[in-house]
């Protein structure tokens, strides 16, 4: 099987894996990394969402093989102790999740945006929110949290 | 999925003998169309080839008369690229608007055009702009690179090394998207070039085509009228659970004309 090394979260880690073992399998399954979500498995609905080497992508459309070498960012990654991110902070103090299950892939998603984009217009996020859904919030809360959240983080990262 | 067996060489000549010694090889961008149809069990490759180590293959050249947009730009890279913005500005609008920002982050120009999905928006953007596909070997001019669905002229173990757009006149491009995945429905790409006026339809058929009658009409009188009237027929047009063959005719109408509209 070949072999793999990347950096998750800060920390390099390595194993061997079959060529058709999918990043998010990679990072649930192998460094039970369990944060990030499966959802529907056909690339549409975003749980899976990590960065990729500064950008979000969808880690069930994605190769642990091909991610060699890469630099991850998980939802676990964002986090500094105790004290959440920003954007975490602002979807828990704007309500933006019901069930959580979206969460992760939404959190990651807006992130990669405001550091694209350190002030978004509220169009603007729900343009780059296509490719999460989310069954339960309607979208309204979801999108105060990223509002809020890139303001908190005051122009990226 | 099927297991196989994965490479990643650091040249295209490394690719290319990868794929020649393979028993049924496949090549590996962006996967974002690849990799769901390797899920969906649609194909089972023995192996993977990976252009991940191929320097070169990502550039954005302006060669005066035209733009070389390497075959590993993403979608993202050519929708932000202020070179494309400024001299095809129909082409990174279009890039901007394939699928979601996680896919246009990772999928490719050469896997767009070498997979040939009947729905993709590059195959539109490549035949309306009267783009040349580059290969390892040759250039292709669009209109005898794209078959029907999922073929091209590719030969089993040729590369797509980069994209040859012409600059325009003028051009843009108008799409009905399915809601949910971003494919077209309906698109079409009207350009107005050296070589005349081009129109071209992906989405609705099982291939890219050109619809002769308004380019005839777009020649003679380059405004949305000249085409509000002129339908095509719905035969050999998709049908699914998104839009019927009719919609989709009436649809190539209607995208055809708001395309022209937006050329201003």
């Amino acid at each position: 099987m070949p072999a793999v090394t990347m950096t998750v979260n800060g920390v390099s880690r390595s194993a061997d894996v079959e060529g058709r073992t999918l990043l998010v399998d990679f990072l649930r399954e192998q460094l039970a990394l369990t944060g990030t979500h499966v959802g529907c498995d056909t690339s549409q609905c975003g749980a899976c969402v990590v960065h990729m080497n500064g950008q979000s992508v969808k880690s069930c459309t994605c190769l642990a093989v091909d991610a060699d070498g890469a630099d991850v960012t998980t939802i676990e990654g964002l986090a500094n102790g105790a004290d959440l991110h920003p954007m975490q902070e602002a979807f828990r103090e704007h309500h933006g999740l019901q069930c959580g299950f979206c969460t992760p892939g939404m959190v990651m998603s807006a992130i990669d945006l405001v550091n694209r984009n350190p002030n978004p217009s509220e169009g603007e996020v729900r343009h780059w929110l296509d490719g999460n859904f989310c069954r339960c919030t309607g979208y309204h809360n979801i999108v105060k949290a990223v509002m809020a959240g890139a303001d908190a983080m005051g122009g990226g990262s | 999925m099927d297991d196989f067996q994965y490479h990643a060489p650091s040249s295209v000549d490394g690719v290319l003998s990868a794929l020649r010694g393979a028993d049924d090889g496949k090549v590996l961008a962006g996967g974002m169309s690849l990799v769901p149809v390797l899920k969906l069990g649609l194909a089972a490759p023995s192996h993977l080839v990976s252009l991940r180590n191929v320097p070169g293959l990502s550039d954005i050249e302006d060669h005066g008369h035209c733009l070389k947009i390497g075959a590993c730009c993403t979608h993202a890279q050519v929708a932000a690229s202020s070179v494309v913005q400024e001299r095809i500005p129909a082409l990174a609008a279009m890039a901007g608007r394939i699928g979601d920002p996680q896919v246009r982050n990772c999928g490719t120009i050469g896997g767009s055009v070498a997979h040939n999905d009947p729905a993709a928006d590059y195959p539109a953007a490549c035949v309306g702009l009267g783009a040349t596909i580059i290969t390892d070997r040759r250039k292709i001019s669009s209109d005898d690179f794209f078959g029907s669905m999922f073929e091209t002229a590719l030969e089993e173990d040729e590369l797509v090394t980069a994209v040859c757009f012409p600059i325009v006149a003028r051009a843009a491009y108008a799409k009905f998207e399915n809601p949910a995945s971003k494919y077209a429905v309906a698109g079409v790409m009207v350009a107005q070039g050296d070589d005349g006026v081009r129109v071209a339809v992906t989405g609705a058929g099982a291939g890219v085509f050109r619809v002769a009658e308004m380019e005839a009409a777009l020649a003679d009188d380059f405004s949305a009228d000249a085409v509000a009237g002129i339908g095509v027929s719905s035969d050999g047009l998709l049908s699914d659970n998104v839009a019927g063959a009719e919609y989709r005719a009436h649809l190539v109408t209607v995208m055809a004309r708001r395309a022209v509209e937006a050329c201003g």
